[in-house]
């Protein structure tokens, strides 16, 4: 019997979901382009938005793939590839998977996944992110409203709330990486330190490319260090 | 009210009618899944496998969920939260990627030049995502040895620290009184709890940059 998991039927699936969000990142794309133009952003700076943005993309990208190719192993490859296109998060579907697979009285581990187990796992890795979107449909206009609100009233005020927000996210994961043993905190500090070489190299020497692809380079040169890093101190 | 001023609400206006629209259509797509899996295969779930499943994820996910389009929609804008909150990555990926645009670009978050930059970065990076992920399901046999090889492990397993730690600077450096007190309290917390997980601390770290930054603005400190 073919495996329903790798069917032509689940690849079909797969097919439909990811031409629904290319056509959806399209619409976006080019509404938002319209108004930068309407907005007087130049089309130059717009370009440089979305080269920057694919070029930062491909690394977690890489890691979502990966991600992919785990689950494939329990799940087959359509199910993550339409999980993985859609709301979740790499930290997501692996436990909500789990957990499903769990509840029907199986585990991802088993070698064979009975079709109502994978029934189950499919309801629930879909149900259980659906929060957030909703609560968008519902809530995000007064929401919006509210911040726009702020910013009408006090500017000055309304801009570094904004960047306490950004702070804060940063400062989150700051703390876990700082905690995450002595790797991570190696990867964490070569990574700013490379930052630092790229907007040096930037502002001393006139390489624009450096200021434009520093995170991304910075990003790739760290996980290459942690790499060097794990054979040096034996995965600590 | 000038005519920029009109024109903008208007795009606000179109931006919120057309993103719920496309996010009803998410939502269908999304549940379409599982309901044709089902019928294609004619295998229902039992309504105690679906909660016994469903409930311990939604405890944690639903306040996600919900903290997540509080605390990201403020820095993404209109037209990325509609799009990024169909395509998901928010934390690993599109709130990063909308950062890193704005600051290559030089513009300002949560202005006006800010809304349209977060939405080209964003819907960006999705497209990329959704090629990668097709090139993955196509080279599907070529690509696993060489991405799951234990020599490359050590790179996936630290990529969030390689993210943060470039991006950490790049704000930091500039708002580094905004962020004497999360990252105090972050370390302290991820001290005493390390496994503690990083989504629900979001958004007290958030609180507490805010919580901060408005004691600071009142003393005129910053």
């Amino acid at each position: 019997m073919t495996d329903y998991r790798n069917s032509t039927f689940m690849f079909v699936l797969g097919a439909i979901v990811a031409i629904f969000v290319t056509m959806q990142s399209i619409f976006f794309l080019r509404k938002a382009w319209q108004e930068g133009k309407r907005r007087g952003v130049e089309p130059a700076v717009m370009r440089k938005a979305v080269v920057s943005s694919a070029v930062f993309t491909l690394v977690p990208s890489l890691s979502i793939l990966l991600t992919m190719l785990t689950l494939s192993g329990a799940l087959g490859l359509a199910l993550p590839w339409i999980r993985l296109s859609v709301i979740g998060a790499v930290t997501y579907e692996l436990p909500a998977a789990e957990a499903a697979a769990q509840a029907a009285g199986a585990s991802l581990m088993s070698s064979e996944l009975p079709l109502s187990v994978f029934s189950v796992i499919t309801w629930v890795m879909t149900l259980g992110i659906m929060s957030g979107p909703i609560f968008i449909i519902a809530y995000f206009r007064k929401l919006q409203g509210k911040v726009k609100k702020i910013k009408v009233e006090d500017n000055r005020w309304g801009t570094l709330l904004i960047a306490a927000m950004f702070v804060g996210l940063i400062s989150s994961f700051l703390g876990s990486a700082l905690a995450g043993g002595l790797i991570s905190i190696l990867t964490l500090f070569s990574s700013a330190i490379l930052m630092v070489i790229c907007i040096t190299l930037e502002q001393k020497a006139g390489l624009k490319l450096f200021k434009d692809f520093a995170l991304p380079l910075s990003m790739i040169g760290a996980m290459a260090l942690a790499i060097f890093y794990s054979g040096l101190l034996g995965g600590m | 009210m000038n005519n920029r001023t009109l024109n903008n609400e208007q795009y606000e206006q179109s931006i919120h009618r057309m993103g719920r629209i496309w996010m009803l259509l998410a939502l269908l797509v999304i549940l379409a899944v599982p309901f044709v899996i089902s019928i294609n295969y004619n295998v229902w779930p039992t309504f105690g496998a679906l909660m016994g499943g469903l409930l311990p994820i939604m405890m944690i996910y639903v306040p996600i969920g919900i903290i997540e389009v509080i605390t990201f929609s403020p820095m993404l804008g209109s037209g990325a939260t509609y799009l990024a909150f169909t395509t998901g990555n928010l934390t690993n990926l599109k709130v990063p990627c909308a950062l890193n645009a704005m600051e290559v670009t030089g513009i300002e978050p949560g202005s006006d030049e800010g809304e349209v930059i977060s939405t080209i970065a964003v819907a960006a990076s999705s497209l990329v995502t959704n090629l990668v992920l097709v090139i993955g399901v196509l080279l599907f046999v070529q690509l696993t040895p060489v991405l799951a090889s234990p020599v490359l492990q050590p790179a996936f397993e630290n990529i969030l620290p390689a993210l943060f730690g470039a991006l950490g600077y790049l704000y930091i450096s500039k708002n580094w009184k905004l962020a004497v007190v999360p990252v105090a309290l972050m370390v302290a917390i991820f001290m005493i709890a390390p496994s503690a997980p990083v989504g629900i601390l979001i958004p007290v770290s958030a609180l507490s940059a805010i919580g901060a930054a408005r004691f600071m603005y009142n003393r005129k400190m910053i």
